[in-house]
């Protein structure tokens, strides 16, 4: 078909009307300015929010839980055989904690080509000793490196460095608000008492900060060394094996298989964070719901414009008809015309939700909290932009549409006769 | 030699609101290729509905419709449009010039449409047209700066510009005063004399019609 002359036509229909055609694109650009800018900075919150958690939670975690006794005495009669049970009187025993063999089961997992990398950890329950007041708190005994390598460990030890705890013995990483408490330094020695009793002193070679402030205050980080040593248990003595998946997705059935091979529990990250996840979601959603709803009203406006344009026009329509211009072509004309005010309103709101977006960005955002952030976070993701511009032209085609339709169905006799 | 460009059988139309009237009544007649006919008759007989159906814009009659000996019957909207864009040019009692366009582009719209020249050449026949319509020098206003006589001067080369077999006219006269009706009517003759133009012409003008080649004279519907 002859387009070219057909957009002549559009273009020439939107310049009569080139205010209106104007407010109308405004109205798509503010849409999908707002559009951009809420998912950009919605999304960049989500990524600093999930990233607190994801990025230091591992895909699955192995380890022993104390619970109780399965097998109860009264499971043993079988007179009770299709009763509810609710006698449970042996309590758990001195289980440990350890697990066992784990080199075993190291080297069996970096085999598994779906496993990113493994980092034994010990959790140990310690007091910190300050002055006459024992602090409770938490040492994790970790595998420096491979902490590192899995969990980004370094990004957040804020002062010291991080490989001194693998370096120097008997040494700690304390938790920001730990530290601040027991007034420590870097270089200070701090005493820490188990739970079975015994005193140890550590050096402090540096702080941690998570950006959660119950995790700052009573965790620290620990090599597995000395924690093994802080617990009087042999070196074979790890508590938890943190496993990094190559794909997270994969966590939840991979949780499951690992857990009936080592026969350990294991929990895998979408169990344990579940809420994060629901969190994210759900501000997705609501930028999403605000960016449509901004365009299904500039939509309205086109369809207003459109309307008035066909109505002005029909004069204009009947000629082209009558002269041999189809159903067809009067259609294509004013769809053209709704898209055109759809693709450059679009256009220009992409570009101006990348200059707000850029805008957000450099504000500055300090908190206490996060030290690896400086300035509002936001997520440039280009699917937004192609999500966006996609959005414009499909509601500017919908609106346009029936006015269209209506135009093409314009029978000229009608306008002719009424002359 | 007379060579039929149009043809007229058994030609009958209903309007059905608000009640059935029958507004034609079995039309038979054919134009020859070269005729300048007038069509005349008291108003309200039914002169303009039989040109929008010769013109192929209303397809709702019985009878059948021959163009340059095509049955226009079940044709499609699109191949009907395309039929009035190549053979039919048409003169309304309103000029119907889009103002947005330039005088000269509107005569171009329809030549476009068909797309058989290139644009350069279309110009080139518009200006033509206007020329033999004496209005070349308005071609770059737009309609609205044109006087009434003029607008239909420019709307008569709209009609001619891709050479249609035929032009019809619904009053092409009717809105202009007695001088702008002598010159429209001396180009239609001129049309019809020197470039073998057929041409159709509703008039109510009876000293208009009785210069052209022939007269159709209708009453209720028919042709008498
Ligand atoms: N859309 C319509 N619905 C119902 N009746 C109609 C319609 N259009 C025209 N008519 C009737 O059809 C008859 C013929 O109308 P038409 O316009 O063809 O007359 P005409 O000969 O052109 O008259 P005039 O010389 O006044 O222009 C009239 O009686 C008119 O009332
Ligand atoms: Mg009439």
């Amino acid at each position: 078909m002859n387009f070219k002359l057909i957009a002549d036509i559009s273009i020439q229909l939107l310049l009569a009307r080139w205010k209106q055609t104007l407010v109308a694109a405004i109205g798509v650009t503010f849409s999908i300015t707002m559009f951009i800018t809420l998912l950009g900075f919605m999304n960049g919150l989500n990524d600093l929010l999930d990233g607190l958690i994801l990025n230091r939670t591992p895909h699955i975690r192995l380890y022993n839980e104390i619970k109780a006794s399965k097998l109860q005495p009264i499971d043993r009669t079988f007179s009770y055989k299709n009763h509810h049970h609710f006698i449970s009187s042996i309590k758990p025993k001195n289980e440990r904690l350890e697990i066992y063999n784990h080199a075993v089961i190291i080297a069996t997992l970096n085999k598994d080509n779906r496993v990113l990398g493994v980092a034994p950890k010990i959790t140990a329950q310690v007091f910190y000793n300050v002055g006459a007041v024992d602090l409770t708190g938490v040492i994790n005994g970790i595998d420096v490196e491979a902490e590192n390598k899995l969990f980004k460990f370094s990004d957040y030890v804020t002062s010291g460095n991080y490989i001194d705890l693998k370096n120097i013995p008997n040494s700690i990483i304390l938790g920001k608000g730990a530290a601040e408490k027991m007034l420590a330094n870097i270089g200070d020695v701090i005493q820490i008492t188990t739970t079975k009793g015994e005193r140890m002193p550590l050096k402090v070679v540096g702080f941690f900060q998570s950006g959660l402030q119950d995790l700052d205050n009573v965790q620290s980080y620990a090599s597995i060394n000395t924690t093994q040593k802080l617990l009087g248990e042999g070196n074979s003595y790890v508590t938890d094996l943190q496993i990094k998946l190559v794909d997270i997705l994969q966590a939840p059935q991979i949780a499951k298989e690992y857990a009936s091979i080592f026969e350990l529990d294991a929990i895998d990250i979408q169990t344990a964070n579940s809420q994060f996840e629901t969190g994210s979601s759900v501000r997705s959603l609501i930028s999403y719901v605000v960016g449509i709803t901004l365009l299904v009203v500039a939509g309205f406006g086109i369809y207003n414009i459109l309307n008035m344009m066909i109505y002005e026009k029909m004069d204009s329509i009947a000629i082209l008809k009558a002269t041999g211009f189809s159903g067809k072509d009067v259609n294509t004309i004013f769809i053209t015309i709704a898209l055109s005010i759809g693709f450059f309103g679009g256009l220009l709101g992409l570009l101006f939700g990348f200059g707000v977006s850029h805008v957000i960005d450099i504000i500055p955002f300090n908190t206490a909290a996060l030290p690896t952030i400086k300035t509002y976070p936001v997520n440039y993701n280009p699917q937004f932009y192609t999500i966006g511009f996609i959005f414009a032209l499909v509601t500017t085609y919908f609106s346009g549409y029936f006015p269209a339709r209506k135009a093409s169905k314009i029978d000229p006799v009608i306008i002719i006769r009424g002359k | 030699m007379s060579e039929k460009i149009i043809e007229a059988k058994h030609i009958t139309k209903y309007f059905h609101d608000p009640l059935t009237i029958q507004v034609l009544k079995d039309i038979d007649f054919s134009i020859n290729k070269g005729e300048f006919i007038s069509v005349i008759g008291k108003s309200g007989c039914g002169k303009s509905t039989l040109l929008y159906i010769l013109s192929t814009m209303d397809t709702d009659y019985e009878g059948e419709l021959f163009i340059d000996n095509v049955s226009m019957k079940h044709k499609q909207e699109a191949e009907l449009a395309k039929i009035r864009n190549e053979k039919i040019g048409f003169v309304f009692q309103f000029h119907y010039l889009l103002n947005e366009f330039s005088v000269l582009k509107n005569v171009m719209l329809p030549g476009l449409k068909l797309g058989k020249l290139t644009a350069q050449e279309i110009e080139h026949q518009a200006y033509e047209k206007l020329k033999i319509l004496g209005v070349q020098s308005e071609a770059l206003k737009k309609p609205n700066q044109l006087s009434g006589g003029q607008k239909q001067r420019v709307a008569i080369a709209r009609a001619l510009i891709n050479n249609p077999i035929i032009i019809m006219g619904d009053e092409p006269t009717g809105n202009l005063d007695k001088k702008n009706s002598e010159v429209v009517f001396s180009i239609f003759k001129e049309l019809a004399e020197v470039y073998n133009q057929s041409l159709l012409i509703v008039t109510h003008d009876n000293e208009f019609a009785a210069r052209t080649h022939r007269i159709i004279e209708m009453e209720d519907g028919k042709i008498i």
